[in-house]
């Protein structure tokens, strides 16, 4: 079967079934996590429910990714199915461009519509009724209800932590592709010194973005619940840093394969769709910058 | 299970081909695109008989006035899963089995172009729907707010269970971008030598389309009620003024999925009737290439109606107007569609079996739906029928005789070549007579309800309205109780009956008549040659 004119269809196999069931355990103690904690009772079940949900996750990813690997390794592969997984990884992450386009959208609309609205501008002055004296501005410094949703003092300085940190993705954009263009001249040597210098530029990213949080829950009561400037810086930086932290892993894990020998000058999929997500990542941090932090 | 099951020798089987594995197992573990598209149908029509049994309870407790059945609170809980059920769980599923049994038949591919992510789309829908239907159990009842679930009645006034809710929708997404990447790069990529773009079987054209708006809106769809899940536990503002926020953003993101979202659900269905029109009228499809510009055209007209859904919400008048036009606009490429399929009937040497008369059905109702979202569209009278049963009316004309009728008209066609058995045509001629005159003695009286100012998502209404709503829920008993008929049809076509030729209808077209019936288990392994 494993041809060139042929497509490779694999057996039966088991983790797709596991993954369901670990994709349900894990969602089932994410939900009673807050149910439980929200009515004021104890979470202790719900969390070992999440956790063994969690388990069964990693269990299948090493595994399924692993016999992937091992299928790619033994020649499985046509270049058409290699087209097939360069389709699916394009299209995986151009919903997640969509996914961060809908916080995007609720920040656009909060700042253009939402607020002014609420200051009293256009006809819709009669939100302002609501509450007498509310002041349009961004960022908002003053919420509506105050006591309900109590401002912060101050917001981050782009100039300082978020321009480092641009500095830092951007770069690891660069050095990704000069590891790339690396393992295509199939000097191992580099290519293994510009990926390690990417995850150390992204190691290095995420730790000033926790820095990052720190100052803006202990010093300028920025958090969560400090009206919508709040809701949408946690929660663009917030979904970023995990994305951050999801291509890391990946780049590490595509690391420890070129060690044990793994991709060739000419297929290398796996690395390839690594960096892809990776500059996607960069690509979204560009849009914070800009739409979060600076304007 | 053993942890070397698919990490043990492969090289002995790539020589020959198994059959399906005995057992449970094979459902379970399955990478075939036979056995998915198959379970998609199960699952799909059991949500289809647990929607529309609380479909039956809402009829029965407005088969008269006053309160005679259930709590108000119960009710709510059963318009919003009904709406959740039949929208994720029934039509969905549905077209997405259709699409893993027919496309790669069609197209000429082996399979999926990756089949075990294929089955894990699959069964995170049963995982997802146990979660979902769990909620009736929970505390404080399922959610009560409308399939839509308009913050802030789904975040301020929720059930603690609302929670669940939204984790469930996670998972449905999951599954769909799934599920849709794998039909896109199967097109794309797993193409028969020959088959070009615009070669390609209508059904798999609306479904590439169809496709790329899952993706696109699946995971805006994922951001709104992460934004819910983060109001509701974590004290964020998105949907609250007093932060700052505003429940009307709720409505715009949750529309920019809702509107795509509806023609997700009736672009397949234009698809397969395209391709069973000129099946039964024998003749070629009249304006292939207008079919196929114009369901590119829906798709992206889809991007920019979705605040028609919120005329009376207090939008500037700019808006209304913008929204207003776009969603007229429209009605020209979906006149296109209809244009084309009356026209490849006529002068046709028609017969009617029961997918034609689904086909057919389908094309005069849908187009009536279609004009009652005319009148829908037009904003000043929107602020009239919003919210009534005009808007109920008018959605159930383009889901039932629309997309549902879409997918009997596909089951009745494709399944001499699922099963290799004719179908009992009497049976399924009953079916259809006892479905169209059910369905519309069950959804025309609503018009006039709507038009009379009856509201929808109400136990009760002013005794006025008495009349027809009993005639409705006469005609939603009769449509209910015959899809066990359908049932019926099925199972005895499964079980035996006149053995179906490789080409049952003489004037079917394509690849998927050229292999036996029942199809075997695996088909072009080595791929066609497409002239």
């Amino acid at each position: 079967m494993a041809t060139e004119q042929t497509y490779y269809v694999p057996e039966q196999s088991k983790w797709p079934i596991i993954a369901t069931v670990g994709l349900l355990v894990t969602m089932y103690g994410l939900g009673s996590i807050m149910v439980d904690g929200s009515a004021g009772e104890s979470t202790t079940t719900a969390w070992v429910i999440f956790m063994i949900g969690s388990l069964i996750m990693a269990y299948m990813l090493f595994g399924w990714f692993g016999s992937v690997i091992k299928e790619s390794r033994d020649g499985l592969y046509s270049p058409q199915m290699d087209r097939s997984f360069r389709w699916g990884m394009s299209w995986f992450i151009f919903s997640e461009v969509m996914f961060f386009a809908a916080f995007f959208g609720a920040l656009f609309y909060a700042r253009t519509f939402a607020i002014p609205w609420l200051g009293g501008e256009g006809d819709r002055g009669s939100s302002n009724m609501l509450w007498e004296g509310f002041q349009a501005t961004w960022p908002l410094l003053q919420n509506p209800d105050a006591e309900a949703f109590p401002a912060p003092s101050g917001v981050i300085d782009p100039w300082h932590l978020p321009l480092v940190n641009t500095i830092l993705l951007v770069t690891s954009s660069f050095t990704v592709t000069v590891a790339h263009h690396a393992l295509k001249k199939d000097n191992r040597v580099r290519l293994k010194i510009w990926l390690a210098a990417t995850i150390v530029l992204a190691i290095a990213f995420v730790a000033f973005q926790a820095e990052e949080y720190v100052d803006a829950y202990t010093n300028l009561d920025l958090t969560l619940q400090s009206g919508i400037y709040g809701s949408t810086f946690f929660m663009l930086t917030g979904f970023h840093g995990a994305h951050v932290i999801l291509g890391t892993l990946m780049l590490t894990i595509m690391l420890i394969r070129i060690t044990k020998g793994h991709f060739t000058p000419e297929k290398h999929f796996g690395f390839e769709a690594a960096s892809w997500y990776w500059h996607f990542v960069d690509v979204v941090w560009l849009g914070l910058f800009v739409f979060v932090y600076i304007l | 299970m053993s942890a070397v099951i698919d990490t043990h020798d492969h090289s002995h089987d790539q020589d020959h081909h198994h059959g399906p594995a005995k057992g449970f197992k094979r459902w379970l573990l399955t990478t075939n695109h036979k056995d998915i598209g198959t379970m998609y149908l199960i699952f799909s029509f059991t949500m289809f008989l647990l929607g529309g049994t609380m479909a039956m309870v809402i009829r029965a407790e407005l088969f008269q006035p006053g309160l005679q059945i259930v709590e108000p609170a119960f009710f709510n809980q059963m318009t919003t899963m009904h709406g959740l059920i039949m929208v994720f769980g029934a039509v969905m599923p549905a077209f997405v089995g259709l699409a893993n049994w027919m496309i790669p038949l069609m197209i000429g591919a082996p399979d999926m172009a990756l089949p075990r992510m294929n089955n894990w789309s699959f069964w995170i829908l049963p995982a997802a729907f146990a979660l979902l239907v769990s909620t009736l159990f929970m505390s404080g009842g399922a959610p009560n707010f409308g399939w839509t679930f308009y913050a802030p009645l789904s975040t301020t006034y929720g059930p603690p269970s609302t929670t669940f809710f939204i984790f469930a929708i996670h998972m449905m997404g999951i599954s769909s971008i799934m599920g849709a990447i794998n039909v896109i790069a199967t097109i794309l990529n797993l193409r028969a030598p020959g088959m070009t773009l615009m070669k390609m079987p209508l059904f798999v054209w609306t479904w590439l389309i169809t496709a790329f708006l899952l993706i696109a809106v699946m995971p805006v769809l994922a951001g709104v009620v992460t934004m819910m899940l983060m109001d509701i536990n974590f004290g964020t503002s998105f949907f609250n003024a007093a932060g700052g926020g505003d429940p009307v953003l709720f409505q715009h993101v949750f529309w920019f999925f809702g509107h795509p979202e509806v023609y997700i659900m009736i672009l397949p269905a234009f698809g397969a009737v395209s391709e069973i029109i000129p099946a039964f009228s024998r003749k070629r499809l009249f304006g292939y290439a207008s079919m196929v510009y114009a369901v590119g055209a829906i798709a992206l007209l889809s991007f920019v109606v979705w605040a028609h859904h919120m005329f009376t919400v207090g939008m500037p008048v700019a808006g209304e107007i913008f929204f207003m036009y776009c969603t007229m606009l429209i009605a020209v490429p979906t006149g296109v569609k209809v244009f084309n399929w009356v026209a490849t009937m006529f002068r046709g040497s028609m017969t009617f079996e029961a997918p034609m008369l689904f086909s057919i059905a389908f094309v005069i109702l849908f187009t009536i739906g279609g004009f009652s979202g005319l009148m829908l569209a037009i904003a000043p009278a929107d602020f009239q029928y919003h919210d009534t049963y005009f808007v109920v009316a008018h959605f159930h004309y383009v889901l039932v005789p629309g997309a549902i009728f879409g997918i009997f008209a596909s089951a009745y066609y494709w399944l001499p070549k699922w099963t290799g058995n004719m179908y009992d045509e009497t049976l399924a001629k009953t079916h259809f007579w006892m479905s169209f005159i059910g369905m519309n003695l069950a959804f025309f009286p609503m018009h006039f309800l709507g038009l009379a100012g009856m509201p929808r998502r109400i136990p009760d209404y002013a005794l006025q309205f008495a009349d027809f709503n009993m005639v409705s829920s006469i005609g939603a008993f009769m449509f209910g109780s015959t899809q066990l008929l359908f049932l019926f049809i099925v199972v005895k076509c499964a079980r035996g009956g006149e053995k179906a030729a490789a080409k049952p209808w003489d004037g079917a077209e394509g690849l998927e008549w050229t292999v036996p019936s029942p199809a075997p288990y695996h088909t072009f392994s080595t791929p066609p040659e497409v002239k």
